[in-house]
């Protein structure tokens, strides 16, 4: 019984959702919005299945993928190997700390003309932006993470004798993980964001190109379908993410 | 904390310290090198350019129609969201039961609405307040439904032994309960529309702030581009600090206390 009733209200949540879908068709076969703005869902599915079988699709959804991911890693990497890096020394926590603080809340969309200026209209200007705006939370959850580690576990490694990138490797990340993870899912939203912006700037060949172009020749079917892979891309993403996380983070459940 | 605010003079130096001799360093750097770009400019510059742009009110322009399009979205979307809930963290069936649906939609990027509204309202201000008011709903939203589960029980307890309905409920008991929070939701909304609200100007609207800072960059000014960066950047700061304060204000008395 306990077991079974989450299932039911998730079947519940599914039928709503469901639900929802057909409203969206009875409203679109009764003609209360244009055609031209509002295709029904049938429409969009329709659109959505010829582009897959056509083959036109999979080059778009992989280049927006591909590009996510890569900016995404980008600025994981940089964000954890500065927010260490920061993190480890109080004297950078105070000299260079606020500086990042203020920088966070910038919009990260704001730096494309200047990435434009270095890099031009190209991938590398692309994944520039996405490393750079995705970088904050990643790079703070780090800094911070460092340096909240219960102190007594430093000094345990000082009595193991433990080299610096010992303490990071072996005390300082897996005690920030649960923070670092999560910042690692934010990036991840805004990195899938500006990879759709990127594109729709440069007309690099993705699935934000494709719905700006879709938009200016009204063909509403391709857009919503497009409008719905961005959703599942982000959806999927995000669900990948957090099972990844509560793997790793298993040992902790445990612990408690 | 406190140890913090005695040193807090010492702080604010130590914070400023380091970007200023940044900024002092490529000053000289590029004066000393006569070094010339497209795409940089030296930091007097870029505040020569500043001041040129505040007097001729081109940055206060492009400043309001940002603004007007980021608060017209945070009204309406943060509306929406705060009634929807409202809805749903008081009504617990429906909260599951459409807790699937909006888990669904939630993720969707708000710029990817941004080529429907295109479509729909054509360029301008409707384009933006529309994109923006998608992103709004959803920090509201789950802010507004968290906190009413954070309600003390006793409260709801007294609305039941006083049988005040559903509307009275919710405007006796609830909303000046969650009213704290939802102010922190306030906030954190407003941050989101001005990014989205610069994004969508950046993107394909022509207007407002996003769009200065592209033409700047295309047309080769650096220096205004870069001031323009500078900015966005203090107009998105400086609502955050505003609201804070205000938050602090009104709401000191209910900030959770330091607990031992």
């Amino acid at each position: 019984m306990t077991r079974l009733a989450p299932f039911a209200w998730r079947l519940a949540g599914l039928g709503v959702g469901i639900l929802l879908v057909l409203l969206w068709q009875r409203i679109a076969d009764a003609r209360v919005i244009p055609a031209v703005f509002l295709p029904g869902p049938d429409q969009a599915w329709a659109s959505l299945l010829a582009g897959f079988e056509s083959g036109g699709l999979w080059p778009k959804l992989l280049a927006t993928v591909l590009r996510m991911v890569y900016g995404w890693l980008l600025a994981s990497l940089l964000g954890i190997a500065i927010g260490a890096a920061i993190g480890m020394s109080a004297l950078a926590r105070t000299y260079i700390g606020p500086t990042l603080e203020f920088l966070r809340p910038l919009p990260a969309p704001a730096i494309i003309p200047l990435a434009i200026a270095f890099f031009g209209l190209s991938d590398t200007m692309v994944l520039g932006v996405i490393g750079f705006g995705a970088l904050w939370p990643m790079l703070l959850a780090t800094m911070h993470g460092f340096a909240a580690v219960e102190p007594r576990l430093y000094e345990v490694a000082r009595t193991l004798g433990l080299s610096r990138l010992g303490v990071v490797v072996k005390i300082a990340l897996p005690s920030s993980l649960p923070d670092i993870l999560a910042g690692m899912r934010l990036g991840l939203t805004i990195a899938l964001i500006l990879a759709v912006v990127g594109e729709m700037l440069t007309g690099q060949d993705g699935l934000g190109t494709w719905i700006l172009r879709a938009a200016r020749a009204f063909r509403a079917a391709d857009l919503f379908a497009g409008v719905i892979l961005l959703g599942l891309l982000g959806y999927l993403s995000a669900q990948a993410l957090s099972l990844v996380e509560s793997r790793l983070l298993r040992w902790r459940a445990r612990a408690r | 904390m406190s140890g913090r605010r005695e040193r807090g003079g010492g702080a604010a130096a130590k914070a400023v310290i380091v970007p200023a001799a940044l900024l002092m360093l490529a000053e000289l750097a590029m004066r000393l090198t006569g070094f010339k770009s497209d795409s940089v400019a030296p930091p007097s510059e870029i505040l020569v350019a500043a001041f040129q742009a505040l007097h001729d009110g081109s940055i206060a322009r492009a400043t309001g129609e940002t603004l007007l399009s980021a608060f017209g979205g945070l009204a309406i979307g943060g509306l929406v969201g705060l009634i929807v809930g409202i809805v749903l963290g008081s009504v617990a069936i429906l909260d599951r039961l459409f807790d699937f649906s909006i888990e669904t939609i939630r993720p969707i990027p708000p710029i990817a609405l941004m080529p429907i509204a295109l479509m729909v309202f054509g360029f301008g201000a409707r384009l933006e307040i529309a994109v923006v008011a998608f992103a709004a709903v959803w920090p509201v939203l789950i802010l507004t439904r968290a906190a009413i589960a954070g309600i003390e029980p006793q409260l709801l307890e007294v609305a039941r032994a006083l049988r005040l309905g559903f509307g009275a409920r919710v405007f006796k008991i609830v909303v000046p309960a969650i009213l704290p929070r939802l102010f922190v939701a306030l906030r954190l909304a407003t941050g989101v529309a001005v990014i989205v609200a610069v994004t969508v100007e950046i993107t394909v609207n022509p207007v407002g702030l996003g769009y200065a800072i592209m033409i700047a960059g295309q047309s080769l000014r650096p220096d205004l581009m870069l001031a323009l960066l500078i900015w966005i950047g203090l107009v998105g700061w400086g609502l955050n600090f505003a609201l804070q304060a205000t938050e602090r204000s009104l709401f000191g008395f209910a900030m959770p206390r330091a607990r031992p």
